[in-house]
């Protein structure tokens, strides 16, 4: 066996060091990251995959250890992946959702992953929906994604996961205004944690309000739920929810959401592919170093030098 | 797309010591340093920080201990850390760590104890020359 056969065994396997190490691999994007995602893909699409997003300080990290606890009542197994920003200045991150999961990293029936977004956009890591693989493949029943809470634009997170929580918490200012600004559309639950705190219920109308707006037909209606995540109050319905999202999922919308899913990922990985192999052979050509001067010197725009490259590109490819 | 490889710290707080500024500093200038420095808080077991270290597949591990307990615990830290097979990963540590005591403590397998005032830069710099080579 190869060593990248060894590994990808060892994922199947629910080895825990094998686990850890494939991320690490597809995270660092090494060279046989490749081998390693696609020797364990036919094995994946077995576990429920949850989002859980909404703005930082919410108590997502915090909610998804109850959550975990409540799976793990239930005999699931489950992986986590924690998403926290990287600094665009010094390329390095703070991780600290572990520190709300603490007592869940003993359990031999959780595995937890911290992550950096290394500047990749939309609230997750480029690596996370790979990662998630790993997880999927390794055996977990479920496996949740918490989002990096920056607000507003955090909408890669539907091509990763199945369900998506959005989750909000009373006092947090200008909040409900980032809803209606995007991530309205991809809640699959709505969930106001911090119930605990007065002025929770005008937080849940709130929401309800904004998606009265929205009367379009649709199978499934977002509910609005409320959780105390310090105590877990509210957890066992949030589940119920969950549960009853991915049963509608699997009776049918399931098909059309996992061929979309699929669309984007083979759009994706096109796009990878062709801007490398083609970045490749223009830098090889040396006409690429000399437009780059010319568009310092203002002597031609980007567009039309994109344009210019891309036409030579292209027929050198027909040749 | 290219390789893009970046160091992993995991930053530990072992035992009831609830002294955490020191442990703050270091995984705040180890960030600002360009890694990926994961913090887990407070009150961590034996168990749980070598646990962690597994899951998250850290390059290092750094812990911070200023209870005086480093003798009952950092054996157990670097027992379990066998036993898992994390012999690869470079620990060190840092706090009210005596003197006399840092002899016994390297014996165990920490690589390096730096007390109250070390400049963080040495730190940094320490991390940087000792990151394991892996594969
Ligand atoms: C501030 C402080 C507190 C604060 C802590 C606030 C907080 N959130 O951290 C408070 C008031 C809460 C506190 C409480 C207590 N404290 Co106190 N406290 C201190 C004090 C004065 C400074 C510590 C500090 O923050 N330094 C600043 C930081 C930046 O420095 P640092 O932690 O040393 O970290 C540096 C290095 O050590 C190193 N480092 C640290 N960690 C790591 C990790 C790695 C990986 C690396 C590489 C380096 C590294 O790098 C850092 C930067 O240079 C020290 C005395 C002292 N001079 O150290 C006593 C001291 C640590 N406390 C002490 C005691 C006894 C207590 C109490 C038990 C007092 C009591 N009887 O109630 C309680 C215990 C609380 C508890 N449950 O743990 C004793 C410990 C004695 C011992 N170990 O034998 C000390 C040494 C005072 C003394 N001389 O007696 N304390
Ligand atoms: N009062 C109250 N505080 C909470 C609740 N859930 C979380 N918190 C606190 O909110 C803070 C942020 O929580 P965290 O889970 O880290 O939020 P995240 O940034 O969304 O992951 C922490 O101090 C939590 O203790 C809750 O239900 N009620
Ligand atoms: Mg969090």
């Amino acid at each position: 066996m190869t060593k990248v056969e060894e590994l990808a065994q060892g994922v199947l396997s629910g080895e825990i060091r094998s686990i850890a190490r494939a991320i690490t691999v597809i995270e660092n994007n090494a060279p046989e990251a490749k081998k390693l995602v696609s020797s364990i893909y036919p094995h994946t699409g077995k576990a429920h995959i949850i989002g859980f997003t909404g703005a930082g300080g919410a108590g997502k990290s915090t909610l998804i250890e109850k959550i975990v606890r409540e799976y793990r009542r239930n005999g699931k197994t489950v992986g986590v992946v924690a998403v926290d920003p990287t600094s665009p200045f010094t390329g390095g991150a703070f991780l600290g959702d572990r520190i709300r999961m603490q007592e869940l990293s003993t359990d031999p029936g959780v595995f937890i992953r911290s992550m950096a977004s290394r500047n990749y956009p939309g609230g997750i890591a480029r690596a996370t929906k790979d990662a998630v693989k790993v997880l999927d493949a390794a055996g977990k029943d479920i496996v949740i994604v918490e989002t990096v809470g920056a607000g507003q634009s955090e909408v890669e997170i539907i091509k990763v996961a199945q369900t998506v929580v959005v989750v909000h918490a009373p006092g947090l200012g200008d909040e409900i205004q980032a809803i209606k600004a995007g991530i309205m559309e991809i809640a699959d639950i709505f969930v106001v944690n911090k119930a605990d705190r007065e002025n929770a219920n005008k937080t849940v109308m709130d929401i309800q309000a904004i998606l009265q707006l929205n009367n379009k037909e649709t199978a499934w209606k977002p509910p609005v739920l409320k959780t105390v995540a310090l105590t877990g109050e509210g957890v066992p319905q949030l589940i119920e929810k969950i549960e009853e999202h991915r049963l509608l999922l699997e009776k049918g919308l399931k098909h059309k959401g996992s061929r979309e899913k699929a669309e984007a990922e083979l759009i994706e990985a096109i796009k990878e592919k062709v801007v490398s192999s083609v970045l490749e052979g223009l830098r090889k050509e040396g006409e690429f170093e000399q437009l780059v001067g010319e568009i310092v010197e203002r002597e031609i725009d980007p567009a039309s030098a994109a344009e210019k490259l891309l036409k030579k590109a292209l027929k050198d490819a027909e040749a | 797309m290219q390789t893009e490889r970046k160091i992993r710290v995991l930053i530990a707080k072992p035992g009831l010591d609830s002294h955490d500024r020191g442990a703050k500093v270091v995984a705040r200038a180890l960030r600002d340093a360009g890694m990926e420095v994961i913090y887990t808080g407070l009150r961590q077991t034996p168990e749980q920080i070598a646990e962690t270290a597994l899951q998250e597949d850290v390059d290092v591990i750094g812990l911070s201990i200023l209870s005086g307990a480093h003798k009952t615990l950092f054996p157990r830290i670097m027992d379990l850390l066998k036993k898992k097979g994390l012999t690869d990963v470079t620990v060190f540590a840092g706090g009210i760590i005596p003197e006399e005591d840092v002899e016994e403590m390297k014996k165990l397998g920490i690589k390096e104890v730096f007390g109250p005032g070390t400049p963080t830069e040495r730190i940094i710099k320490y991390v940087l020359e000792n990151v394991p080579k892996r594969t």
